[in-house]
């Protein structure tokens, strides 16, 4: 590979843009193609097959044998609420190789004794959220209850596109969120996005239990959604 | 992807920056049960100094002693491991999975 060509590609992949790395294997020529650029590309259809399962492979094509290297960003999850489940989610979605990180105005809540390996931010998340780049290949999880917090971090959320979105409450508590937010101007097609009540029903009680069935439930929306886009 | 390759693609990025031989190694198929994804990626420089993995420590022995050739004269390879061929046998790949690596010179 080129250098210049591995700049461009690492430099893509810093900025959270999604890219795929075409070799021909025969005479080991490559070329970089950006996500935002595919539809321009003889190879368009496959490759965008690609991208959307986010997996690498061996295209054989009537042009010859490509090997297409598919880099999709790393997922993060974003948590608004230092509370009680994200000291344990928060760990769970490191090991499952996520970027984590904690929006939490409340700074007694979100202290560094409460949460020592994870990124916590103390701040509103009109202020927190923007710089995070939060996309599609987002999960974003409101646990605060307090919808001065969880309300303005939802419609960011929505308005990015997060793979997964997911918000803490009974039947009851989500019911008068969805007005709030419709009242906002959200359609309901955006609304039954939202995962609520959050987390797979493993009848989770404990704090740690509930961010077990959330992460399960994260888990399971970015696999089964990439192997749909697979089968199709 | 879930895998964290950034670093790997990082390294090679830096150590050619920094002036050494570099050579990446790709997964580019796999059949059967194979420790590592297709996409993986391993790094290897011309003192042997490698960082990633494409099986999980079964054949990187013998893929970074094919980069040091590759770093030298430059031409890409295509490497084929798998319990059916006897220089795999030799190098293990146990799990009974057989893998291709692509093999390339970062300059």
């Amino acid at each position: 590979m080129k250098l210049d060509l591995l700049r461009e590609l690492n430099a893509e992949r810093a900025a959270r843009r999604a890219v795929v790395l075409v070799t021909d294997i025969e005479s080991g020529a490559q070329r970089l193609v950006k996500a935002a650029d595919a539809a321009r590309d003889p190879l368009y259809e496959i490759i965008d097959k690609h991208l959307r399962a986010g997996k690498s492979g061996m295209a054989d094509t009537p042009q010859g044998r490509f090997f297409l290297t598919v880099h999709v960003p790393s997922p993060q999850l974003v948590i608004t609420g230092a509370v009680h489940i994200s000291q344990t989610l928060a760990p769970i979605g490191q090991l499952l190789g996520y970027d984590v990180t904690i929006v939490d105005p409340r700074t007694a809540f979100a202290s560094i004794e409460r949460f020592p390996d994870v990124k916590v931010i103390a701040e509103w998340p009109d202020i927190a959220l923007p710089p995070l780049n939060v996309d599609r290949y987002t999960a974003f999880v409101a646990l605060t209850h307090d919808p001065k917090i969880d309300d303005p971090a939802l419609i960011h959320a929505l308005s990015r596109e997060c793979f997964y979105i997911g918000a803490l409450g009974s039947r009851k508590t989500h019911a008068k969120r969805i007005e709030r937010l419709k009242r906002a101007g959200l359609t309901d097609a955006e609304l039954a996005r939202i995962h609520a009540p959050i987390g797979l029903a493993i009848g989770a009680v404990s704090p740690a239990e509930i961010a077990v069935a959330i992460m399960a439930e994260i888990t399971a929306t970015l696999r089964l959604k990439a192997e749909r886009a697979e089968a199709a | 992807m879930l895998s964290r390759d950034e670093d790997i693609l990082k390294a090679a990025e830096d150590w050619c920056q920094a002036g050494r031989g570099v050579a990446l190694a790709t997964v580019v198929e796999t059949w059967g049960s194979a420790p590592r994804p297709v996409g993986s990626n391993l790094v290897i420089d011309n003192e042997g100094n490698f960082l990633g993995s494409v099986s999980g420590g079964c054949v990187e022995g013998a893929v970074v002693a094919e980069a040091l050739d590759v770093i030298e004269d430059g031409r890409p390879r295509m490497l084929e491991f798998g319990v059916a061929d006897e220089t795999a046998w030799k190098v293990g790949l146990s799990c009974g999975g057989r893998i291709r690596v692509y093999v390339e010179k970062v300059s």
